[in-house]
C-alpha cells in the first residue's frame, strides 16, 4: 500500500539558512506520526512547506488518495492543497475571533461547497439547500466533538482549551484525509491534555483521518503516535516506534546535548 | 474627592492657558486693555465640569471591560436588543418607510436635494463597507470609482447620446472592471501598504482625468449632462429633484438587499474570515485572490452607480469633485457608524452628510464640533455607532437519547 503522504529529500532554505535539509517522511493510512525535535529544528517549518505556505526549495511531496490519484504538490497554493485533503491547525491559535464557533467551522466548509455571487444574491433554491447542508453538518460536527454548547458564541471569549479543540473541528470540517496538528497540547493542562489524548484517537478511529503532529509533551506523545520522528538542524536523526525512540543515543544527544566522557 | 481636586487643577491650569486670548483684550486704536474677568470664571466652570464629566465616563468604561472580562452577565447593547424586538422593530421599520416615501411632499426641494445627497453616501458607504468592513481591506481610494462611474455617464452621453438608464448597467460594470483592475496589484498587500497604494490609485484617476484634455475635457469638465427620464419622460427642474430622491431610495434599498444577502452568504463569511486572518483563511481552503478581487469588484460596483446618479444630478463633472476628501469622508462614516454593519453605515452617513448641513447655523463652529464629536466617539465607542451583530442560529438538539 502506497503512503498517504510521501516527502521525498526536502529542501528549505531562507536565504543561506537550510530549515530543512534532505528530509523524508511517510505518512501511511490511518496512522498516527508524531515529529518531534527541539525548538528550532524545523518542524513548524516542515508543516508550512506541506500546507503551501512556503514554497519548498527543492525535493517532491506526494500526496496518494486511495491509491488512486497520485500526485506532486510542491508549491500549489495553500487553498488547493486544503482542497486535496489535507488540513492544518496551528502553534499559536489561528482562529476567526470574531466569528461564531458554527461560523469558524462554516468557513471549513467553503472549499466543499459551490456558491457564487449571483447565487448568494437571489438566493436560489440550490443555494439555499448548500447552505442548509453546511450548517447541518457544521453542527453533526461540533456535536461529535462536544463543542456543540458554544455553537453561538464568539472564538474570541471561549476558554483556551475549547479553542484549541475549535481549530480541530474547523481542520476536520474540510474533509481531510490527514490532518496536520502543529502542538495541539501547548499551553494545556494534565486533564485537558488528555481529553485531547482520546479526541485525537476518536478522530482517527471513528472518521479514518491520518494524523501528523508537532508536540512537545512527550507522555502524550509516547501514548499516541505509532510512528515518531524526530528532527535536529532541519534533518531526521531517527524514526520509529516510541520504544525504540526512548532508548535511542542519537535523541537522547539531541535532547540533553553531548554527554561529557573524558 | 480626588476627583474633585485633579478637576479643579485642570480647570487651573485651564484658565491660566486661555487667560491671554479669553480674558486681556487690547484696543489698539484707543491702546487701552480692557481685562473681561467674567470669562475667567466661565472658563474655569467649564473645564471644571467638562474634565469631571471626561473622568466620569472613563472610569464607567473600564469598569464595564472588567465586568466583561469576570466573566459577568452583560446587559445586550441597546441597538440588539431593539433590532430583535419584533415589536419595536417594524413600527419603526414602517414609521422610516413612511416618512422617506412622503418626505418630497413635506419639504423643500432644497431638503430633498440634500437627503439626495445623504442617500448617495449611504450607497457609497455601503459599497465600501464590504471592502473595508467585511473584508478588512482598508482602502483609501475608493473614490476612484464614483469618478468612473460619472465619467462613464458624461462620456458615453456626450459622445454617444447613450441615456440615463443604459448607462447604469454600464457604469456598474465599469466600476467592477476597475475595482479588478485596482485589485490585481494589490493582492499581495495588507494593512498600511495596501492603503497607501489604494490612496496612489484614487490619485491617479482624478490626475487622469484632470490632464488628459483630449479624453476627459481636463480641469474644465463636462457640462449640460442630461437629468433621468422616466420611461422617454423628462421631468421639470423642480420635479426632477423629486425624481432622483425617489430614485435614490429605490437604489439604496436594491444595495441594502444585495449587501445584506451577500454578507449572510458563503461569499461573505469568506470575506469576514479573510478580514480576521489571512494565513488561517487560506490554509482553510480559501482562495484568497479571488474573494479579494470579488470584494473590490463588488464594492466598486456600488460607486460606480453612485456616479452616474451624480452626474445626472449636478448635470456636470469635474475632476475636482473626486478628490481625497471625499474617500475619507466615505470612510469616517463607516468607522462613525460601525464597520461591517448595513445600519451602522447608514446611521452613520446620515449623522455625518445631514450634521454638517443642519450645523450651519452655528457655521463658524460646526467643524469643531464635529471634530470634537469624532474625538470622543473613538475614545467611548471605537467599534461605531451600532456594532455588527453576528447572526445566530438555533437547533434542536438531534442527539440521539
Amino acid at each position: 500500500m502506497e503512503p498517504l503522504l510521501e516527502v521525498k529529500n526536502l529542501l528549505m532554505a531562507f536565504g543561506g539558512l537550510l530549515a530543512i535539509d534532505g528530509l523524508d517522511l511517510t505518512v501511511n493510512e490511518n496512522e498516527i506520526v508524531a515529529l518531534i525535535g527541539p525548538n528550532g529544528a524545523g518542524k513548524t517549518t516542515l508543516f508550512n512547506c506541506i500546507t503551501g505556505i512556503h514554497k519548498p526549495t527543492g525535493g517532491d511531496i506526494f500526496i496518494n488518495i486511495s491509491n488512486k490519484k497520485h500526485y506532486r504538490i510542491n508549491g500549489l497554493k495553500p487553498h488547493k492543497i486544503t482542497e486535496s485533503g489535507m488540513a492544518r491547525t496551528f502553534q499559536n491559535i489561528r482562529l476567526f475571533p470574531n466569528m461564531t464557533v458554527l461560523e469558524n467551522v462554516m468557513i471549513g466548509r467553503h472549499c466543499r461547497s459551490h456558491a457564487g455571487v449571483a447565487g448568494a444574491v437571489l438566493r436560489n433554491g440550490k443555494t439555499r439547500k448548500e447552505e442548509k447542508n453546511i450548517v447541518e453538518y457544521c453542527y453533526n460536527l461540533l456535536e461529535k466533538i462536544e463543542l456543540d454548547p458554544f455553537v453561538n458564541e464568539q472564538a474570541k471569549n471561549l476558554p483556551y482549551g475549547v479553542q484549541r479543540r475549535l481549530e480541530i473541528v474547523r481542520a476536520m470540517a474540510t474533509d481531510p484525509f490527514l490532518l496536520l496538528l502543529d502542538e495541539p497540547a501547548a499551553g494545556m493542562n494534565n486533564q485537558e491534555t488528555k481529553e485531547l489524548d482520546a479526541l485525537i484517537n476518536k478522530i482517527r478511529d471513528e472518521e479514518n483521518i491520518a494524523i501528523l503532529l508537532i508536540e512537545h509533551d512527550m507522555k502524550l506523545v509516547m501514548s499516541l503516535a505509532e510512528k515518531i520522528v524526530v528532527m535536529d538542524y532541519g534533518k531526521k536523526i531517527a524514526q520509529g516506534t516510541p520504544e525504540e525512540i526512548k532508548s535511542n543515543p542519537v535523541v537522547i544527544k539531541a535532547y540533553l546535548g553531548e554527554e561529557d566522557d573524558t | 474627592m480626588r476627583e474633585i481636586i485633579k478637576s479643579f487643577t485642570v480647570s487651573i491650569w485651564f484658565m491660566f492657558l486661555t487667560f491671554p486670548i479669553m480674558v486681556i483684550k487690547v484696543n489698539t486704536i484707543e491702546k487701552t486693555i480692557e481685562w473681561r474677568w467674567e470669562r475667567l470664571i466661565f472658563v474655569g466652570i467649564g473645564s471644571f465640569f467638562l474634565s469631571f464629566l471626561w473622568r466620569y465616563l472613563i472610569t464607567r468604561k473600564e469598569s464595564g471591560i472588567k465586568k466583561a472580562e469576570a466573566g459577568e452577565e452583560i446587559k445586550q447593547p441597546l441597538s440588539q436588543r431593539f433590532f430583535e424586538d419584533r415589536r419595536l422593530f417594524f413600527p419603526a421599520l414602517g414609521g422610516v418607510i413612511i416618512l422617506t416615501v412622503t418626505f418630497p411632499l413635506f419639504f423643500s426641494s432644497y431638503q430633498t436635494n440634500i437627503m439626495t445627497n445623504a442617500l448617495m453616501y449611504v450607497m457609497l458607504g455601503l459599497g465600501l463597507n464590504i471592502v473595508v468592513g467585511l473584508a478588512g481591506l482598508l482602502d483609501l481610494g475608493y473614490v476612484a470609482f464614483y469618478a468612473v462611474g460619472a465619467y462613464c455617464y458624461a462620456l458615453l452621453n456626450y459622445h454617444f447620446g447613450i441615456g440615463f438608464w443604459a448607462v447604469l448597467p454600464i457604469a456598474a460594470a465599469m466600476g467592477a472592471l476597475f475595482g479588478i483592475l485596482l485589485g490585481f496589484p494589490v493582492l499581495r498587500l495588507r494593512g498600511d501598504y495596501l492603503a497607501i497604494v489604494t490612496l496612489g490609485f484614487g490619485e491617479m484617476i482624478r490626475l487622469i482625468l484632470e490632464n488628459w484634455n483630449k479624453f476627459s475635457f481636463g480641469p474644465s469638465g463636462i457640462a449640460n449632462i442630461p437629468r433621468p427620464t422616466f420611461f422617454g419622460y423628462q421631468f421639470s427642474f423642480d420635479h426632477s429633484f423629486i425624481y432622483i430622491y425617489y430614485l435614490m431610495i429605490s437604489l439604496t434599498i436594491l444595495t441594502i438587499f444585495v449587501v445584506n444577502r451577500l454578507q449572510n452568504s458563503r461569499i461573505g463569511r469568506a470575506w469576514i474570515a479573510l478580514r480576521e486572518d489571512e494565513i488561517a483563511c487560506q490554509a482553510m481552503g480559501i482562495d484568497i485572490r479571488k474573494t479579494k478581487l470579488t470584494a473590490f469588484a463588488l464594492g466598486a460596483t456600488w460607486a460606480g452607480m453612485v456616479g452616474v446618479v451624480f452626474a445626472a444630478k449636478t448635470t456636470f463633472v469635474n475632476p475636482a469633485s473626486f478628490t481625497f476628501m471625499e474617500s475619507a469622508i466615505i470612510l469616517s462614516l463607516i468607522v462613525l457608524g460601525g464597520m461591517g454593519s448595513i445600519i451602522g453605515v447608514i446611521l452613520g452617513a446620515f449623522i455625518f452628510i445631514l450634521l454638517p448641513e443642519y450645523l450651519r447655523a452655528i457655521e463658524e463652529y460646526r467643524m469643531l464640533v464635529f471634530g470634537a464629536a469624532m474625538v470622543v466617539m473613538m475614545v467611548f465607542r471605537p467599534q461605531g455607532l451600532i456594532s455588527n451583530i453576528r447572526r445566530t442560529y438555533e437547533f434542536r438538539s438531534s442527539k440521539k437519547q
